[in-house]
């Protein structure tokens, strides 16, 4: 009997929380950390009497990803309440959109390999985020922290329209890279300023219908998420196989012992109760909102490559790596500025910079330091101030603690030394402790200047000046008798 | 006349003329308080200390020159679900039994910038949730013309201090009538004022798409200048409005003349075979009131208004539904009620809810969360959606042919303690007549048109379009002229009839 093949549907449901300065609803700050409870106002810690009012800027976020995504801007959008009861939401309801979200009917282009989809976006809707729990297993209680309630969230519901991980990665860092570009969020999974749950369902190839669904969160890294879509792909597999049914659940995959955990079926799912929130008119949203907001709309990566070829002369590949975060972008495009110099400015963002994110386990985003240092540092190993070797050495201090170059080429003596009688002497030297370099270089093996140079700039400390050394050594051995 | 029996603007004016200090006035209302508070139980906090020391400080403003509006040292009551910093706020519930609130509604802080004293808060039917404001976890309020009788509700607290003179003036909130239905029945003047007419920011929430804050007073004008204090937009509440003109009290003309006046008939159909349960007493007063009007030049007509008997049940859904979502915030985690003993946090849950609402709040909570369940929302809260569209479809007719819709507040005079909450149903339907106004977001004002044999007031209800409050508070006011000053010594006095 022919082996049943199995065709894997996913869709995604992304959480993303937006770079609002406020929150949702009130005035506090969405500020990271904080004390617990520190952020907080009679709105977001859901006190009686309180109201919540609309910030402006999250519905020009959620606009911005929409129009990135090529949604319907929906012109009468609304809030809904989404009732359930837990304590790190204060209200016991959260304020979403059920019945008309901001955002419908999208689709971005993926790539995987050479192979170009399309990935339907069913909508995008704006909404709360809820508190954190933290529980004390000493004290057997729980706190809560209602410093994260009400920073604003969006939410991007997909299609079902990817079949493997590749392709989930692929849109996941797709759309990574718009809502970076367009500033609405850094989109950090680790630190769940973005998130994703995975619905994923099996059926044999060639089945026109959709087997049963699970939905799987708490998945914080595109690892985590390719181990989970195999993990959990295998498993509805295996149940097929021995002749059970998929059972619809939401389950929590646990990435350290990797596999999923049910933590609702849907016979007990619960009843939301969604319905218009009273306390927010509708939000209308005219022609010219939208294109306020398409003309402030920041230019995006096909574009910035485009321009990074023509403006800088960068390669196309060149221009496809600086532009794959938009961190590295606008370092590298305000170094560029600085130093006058883009394609040096493009090597030390894809040669060093790239290599010590890597080294220290770093994202893009995490790169902090100031593009003006590597401008300084540019200038100053182009007009002869240091030599590659200091360049990289201070690179590293620019890096990581943001040195100013000046400062750390000083402190470290790292000056080339441009005293030609000084040089002079050092290779004379050199060559007086090196006669068979010399009697070789004599008998026309040219490659002996190599090893002599190099010993030179070990006796200089690699303060010398790799063009001065080599005019000195040329000179000295020319006028040097033939041993 | 005594202080107490001072309509608050005339006491206003003396306390500015020196006449009386605001610390006077304070005494005499807490004495008052403390006289009539043993039989009335119009309040559920009497804040002494603070209000002296109010008094005093407004006195000193006055005195200053630096407070000088019409209620300038005029003390005060305010509904118990009207959020006053640092002053007990229990919507009448055992839930919130200590919950002292962080910060003041924006109507209070309103009303303290005008100068107005707070005496304390007054008692009401838990959550605001019923229509005699027996339902207080702290008690029943009694009607003050007759203590055998409730006062109404939810505002019975509010539109008792008011009759009895425990206070010049209170705030209310009218969710389904909640104002005007207690002012008829203790023969007061309560105004609904236009949806998002008055800030909700502070006042905790019951239905959000209907809570009003509104006046109760002893007269017309009293209404009109505590509405223009209070009334203003305010940016904390998404569905407060900016209106043209706050300027209510410009409205107080003796003059119906231009006026239109419609009479629903469909209002009027009494007995065991209408719809409204109409008692014979009402229905002459309000009719007289009809004819009085008529006499000062307003020309008055009977129309058919529809949909009159689908108001209460699209009321009892869309109000339970956002209740039952309102509501959930209290759960014992955060402030106010926790039970004392629990498992886990489900059993801390139920118990804590179980034992912190009382039954009418429960039967609404378990009402509006069926009507919001899958499976059950078209049927009962999309429709009930619909019918509120209809309704006021219905209204906007109306006030294309009349300025003023004439209705009395409710079916019958007050009626005794203990008879209503056997038979909810019967309850419900008896805010036939001041629902609508809330479901179509229009200003409402009811009035006294006189008393029952039981010598129990008669309320007249007032409609107005959408932000035509000066029409209401016009014709009210011309009303009040021809039917002239209630007596209300007769349940101020230290025993009232019996």
């Amino acid at each position: 009997m022919k082996e049943r093949e199995y065709e894997t549907v996913i869709g995604l449901e992304v959480h993303v929380e937006l770079a609002t300065r406020t929150k949702i609803f009130c005035g506090c700050t969405t500020e990271f950390g904080g004390k617990p409870n520190s952020h907080t106002c009679p709105v977001c810690t859901g006190m009686p009497g309180s109201l919540p009012v609309l910030n402006r800027q999250v519905v020009e976020y959620a606009m911005a990803v929409g129009l990135a995504l090529n949604c319907e801007i929906s012109r009468c959008c609304k809030f809904d309440r989404k009732n359930y009861f837990y304590p790190d939401n204060p209200q016991n309801y959260q304020i979403s959109q059920l019945y008309e979200p901001i955002c419908r009917n999208g689709r971005i282009e993926i790539e995987t390999g050479d192979v170009t989809k399309t990935v339907r976006i069913h909508e995008i809707h704006m909404e709360e985020d809820a508190g954190k729990l933290i529980h004390d297993e000493w004290e057997e209680c729980s706190l809560v922290d209602y410093n994260r309630s009400g920073v604003p969230l969006i939410e991007i519901v997909s299609e079902p329209d990817m079949r493997d991980a590749a392709e989930v990665i692929a849109y996941l860092e797709k759309l990574r890279l718009i809502i970076q570009y367009l500033g609405a969020s850094d989109c950090k999974l680790q630190e769940g300023s973005m998130r994703a749950d995975v619905n994923l369902s099996v059926r044999e190839r060639g089945a026109s219908l959709l087997g049963t669904r699970t939905e799987m969160k708490n998945l914080n890294s595109f690892k985590a998420i390719t181990r989970a879509i195999s993990g959990e792909r295998d498993r509805q597999i295996e149940l097929l196989e021995d002749g059970k049914e998929v059972i619809q659940d939401t389950r929590r995959w646990d990435d350290n012992k990797e596999r999923s955990y049910p933590m609702r079926s849907k016979e007990d799912a619960q009843d939301y109760r969604y319905f218009p929130e009273p306390d927010l008119p509708p939000v209308m949203i005219s022609e010219e909102w939208i294109n306020a907001v398409k003309k402030r709309q920041p230019e995006l990566r096909t574009e910035k490559m485009a321009r990074y070829q023509k403006e800088y002369g960068l390669s196309e590949y060149d221009a496809q790596i600086i532009t794959g975060t938009k961190r590295l972008a606008d370092l590298f495009e305000e170094t560029a500025k600085l130093c006058g110099n883009p394609k040096k400015a493009a090597n030390w963002i894809m040669g060093e910079t790239l290599y010590l994110l890597k080294e220290n386990h770093m994202d893009p985003e995490d790169a902090s330091f100031s593009p003006a240092y590597l401008a300084c540092l540019i200038d100053m190993t182009e007009s002869g101030v240091i030599n590659g070797a200091a360049a990289k050495q201070a690179f590293a201090e620019i890096f990581l603690h943001n040195t100013d170059p000046v400062v750390f080429v000083d402190t470290h003596g790292l000056r080339i030394e441009r005293n030609d009688d000084t040089l002079r002497s050092l290779v004379q030297k050199v060559l007086d402790e090196n006669p068979q370099a010399i009697a070789d270089y004599q008998a026309g093996k040219k490659k002996a200047i190599g090893f002599l140079v190099g010993q030179t700039m070990k006796a200089t400390g690699g303060k010398a000046a790799p063009g001065d050394v080599n005019r000195i050594l040329s000179e000295l051995l020319f006028s040097h008798k033939p041993l | 006349m005594n202080i107490i029996q001072m309509p608050a603007l005339m006491l206003g004016q003396m306390i500015k003329n020196r006449e009386i200090s605001a610390v006077e006035a304070a005494q005499a209302y807490l004495a008052q308080i403390e006289a009539k508070e043993k039989s009335l139980h119009g309040f559920v906090t009497v804040d002494r200390d603070g209000a002296l020391a109010r008094a005093r400080a407004a006195q000193q403003a006055i005195e200053d020159g630096t407070l000088t509006g019409p209620l300038a040292g005029v003390p005060c009551a305010v509904k118990d679900n009207i959020m006053t910093e640092g002053l007990l706020t229990t919507c009448g519930s055992r839930m919130l039994n200590s919950f002292v609130p962080a910060f003041s509604a924006e109507a209070v802080h309103r009303l303290e910038k005008a100068g107005a004293v707070i005496l304390g808060k007054t008692n009401m039917d838990e959550f605001a949730m019923g229509s005699t404001s027996e339902t207080s976890a702290y008690g029943p309020v009694r009607n003050p013309w007759n203590t055998d009788h409730v006062p109404g509700g939810s505002s019975g607290g509010s539109a008792a201090a008011a009759a009895s003179c425990e206070c010049a003036f209170a705030l209310g909130s009218d969710t389904g009538g909640s104002i005007r239905q207690p002012s008829g029945f203790c023969g007061v003047t309560g105004l609904k004022p236009t949806y998002g007419t008055v800030s909700r920011y502070g006042l905790v929430a019951y239905a959000s798409s209907l809570d009003q804050i509104g006046p109760v007073a002893r007269n017309v004008p009293d209404c009109a200048a505590v509405l223009e204090a209070i009334a203003s937009y305010d940016a904390k509440d998404s569905t407060s409005m900016k209106r043209d003109a706050y300027d209510f009290t410009e409205s107080l003309r003796d003059d119906v003349q231009d006026l239109r006046i419609g009479i629903p008939s469909d209002y009027l159909e009494g007995g065991k075979d209408g719809v409204t349960g109409l008692s014979d007493d009402v229905r002459k007063a309000v009719l007289s009131a009809a004819e009085t009007l008529k006499e000062r030049g307003a020309r008055v007509e009977e129309f058919q208004l529809n949909y009159v008997r689908y108001a209460v049940p699209a009321y009892y859904i869309i109000a339970d539904a956002e209740a039952s979502s309102n509501l959930a915030r209290y759960d014992g985690t955060k402030y106010g009620y926790r039970t004392g003993s629990y498992d886990d946090l489900h059993s801390l849950y139920k118990r804590t809810r179980s034992e912190g609402f009382g039954a009418e709040v429960k039967r609404r909570i378990m009402l509006g969360s069926f009507v919001l369940s899958s499976g059950y929302y078209d049927a009962y809260y999309l429709k009930a959606l619909k019918v509120k569209a209809l309704i006021k479809k219905a209204f906007d007719d109306a006030f294309s042919r009349y300025d003023v819709i004439l209705a009395p507040s409710a079916p019958t005079t007050a009626p005794r303690l203990g008879e209503s909450l056997s038979d909810p149903l019967a309850m419900y339907l008896s805010d036939i007549y001041t629902v609508s106004a809330n479901l179509a977001g229009l200003p409402g004002i009811c009035l006294p048109c006189g008393f029952d044999s039981k010598g129990l007031p008669i309320g007249l209800q007032m409609l107005g379009d959408c932000f035509m409050e000066k029409k209401i508070i016009r014709a009210a006011y011309t009303f009040e002229k021809s039917r002239g000053p209630i007596d209300y010594s007769r349940c101020s006095r230290e025993e009232a009839a019996s």
